[in-house]
């Protein structure tokens, strides 16, 4: 029986879809069968990020209503065994899925899949009702600037009054050297705002850019820095216990030793 | 050194202003009373203690805050009021 995640986050451009795409392959890298599900209908992206764009046919509208099974419209990924995606449909909106044919979807998917990852809209209209209707699980993405935390709290109160209990915070794009001098909010700063458990910590990570240019997810980059956090938040959401890793002691360290042999800080 | 420079030269870090405004502006938005409402409770506040004084209404200040509830454990929601008096009627006494 599979569980259903909801990345989610309330502000948009925080890197829900980047976040889903990642956690996605991690898990698939992992041997679990995992489906993706682009829900931002109207505006979808996932695809893009995942470098699958030109391989779409039917997409998410296209299956609840019946005009093509679950199957046909799953795009399998050839790069990772037993990873599919579900896109979003571009030509609609948000109103042509309703939450209760989310629900019927991700009981059918639960059936034969392991994991079932949604990539939520930004905002909190019927897009975000969609997509959490069928969930099991939160991911709550912010950054630690206080447009983002503040849409992450409200958020989190939805989701809570909608039976989704305990849902987990990622903190996306920390920029260890602002974190160090007090001008960019630490984890524990966020984390004693919202008041909920960590999944993990994300840098900011030019590399994110570079590998959406290509369409080829960042956690498959060994040099990668976010590539390296997104390894340890898709254990986490295996039931992996993986430490934090400590950003300002290991940063300021990296830093310092970058510096002592005249490596450009990046 | 120059680190020792910064840590007693420099002004208050831009994250702690971060942290004050993000926890007053939550409290609001966890309270989920619109402007309205306060006005509401604004008015209605005047609307009394104008039977006994006159007060300032152009400067009163209302507004929903936190502060640390009586055991000091956590933080609970307070209704903060600063009414300016200007004069108190003589019937009130």
């Amino acid at each position: 029986m599979g569980e259903v995640i909801v990345v989610t986050s309330g502000k948009g451009g925080v890197g829900k879809t980047t976040t889903t795409a990642n956690i996605g392959v991690g898990l698939a890298l992992a041997g679990k069968k995992v489906v993706l599900i682009d829900t931002d209908i109207g505006l979808r992206n996932l695809d893009v990020v995942m470098g699958l764009e030109n391989r779409i046919v039917y997409d998410l509208v296209d299956v609840v209503e019946g005009f093509c099974r679950v199957k046909q419209a799953l795009i399998k990924d050839k790069r990772y065994d037993g990873l599919y995606l579900l896109p979003a449909a571009q030509t609609r909106d948000k109103t042509a899925v309703s939450p209760q044919q989310m629900m019927k979807l991700c009981d059918e998917l639960r059936e034969e899949y392991d994991y079932i990852v949604i990539d939520c809209p930004a905002g909190i209209e019927q897009g975000f009702k969609n997509a959490i209707a069928g969930a099991d699980r939160a991911v709550v993405v912010t950054t630690p600037e206080v447009s983002a935390v503040r849409d992450a709290d409200r958020i989190i109160g939805l989701l809570e009054a909608n039976e989704l209990k305990n849902p987990k915070l990622l903190v996306n794009r920390v920029r260890i050297d602002m974190v160090k001098r007090g001008d960019m909010m630490n984890i524990d700063d966020i984390i004693d705002i919202l008041a909920i458990g960590l999944i993990g910590v994300v840098p900011d990570d030019e590399k994110i850019v570079v590998s959406t240019n290509k369409g080829e997810p960042a956690i498959t980059d060994d040099k990668s820095p976010a590539g390296q956090a997104y390894r340890n938040i898709a254990k986490r959401i295996m039931g992996e216990e993986v430490p934090f890793l400590n950003l300002e002691d290991d940063g300021g360290l990296m830093f310092r030793l970058k510096k002592l042999f005249g490596i450009k800080a990046t | 050194m120059l680190d020792l420079l910064k840590i007693f030269g420099k002004p208050k870090a831009s994250k702690e202003v971060a942290k004050e405004r993000l926890k007053l502006v939550l409290i609001h938005d966890r309270a989920n009373v619109s402007p309205q409402f306060l006005e509401m409770l604004k008015s209605e506040i005047i609307k009394v203690i104008t039977n006994y004084m006159d007060v300032d209404e152009s400067a009163l200040d209302i507004q929903l805050t936190r502060t640390k509830s009586d055991d000091g454990e956590s933080t609970v929601p307070a209704l903060y009021a600063n009414i300016p008096i200007r004069n108190i009627k003589s019937s009130g006494k």
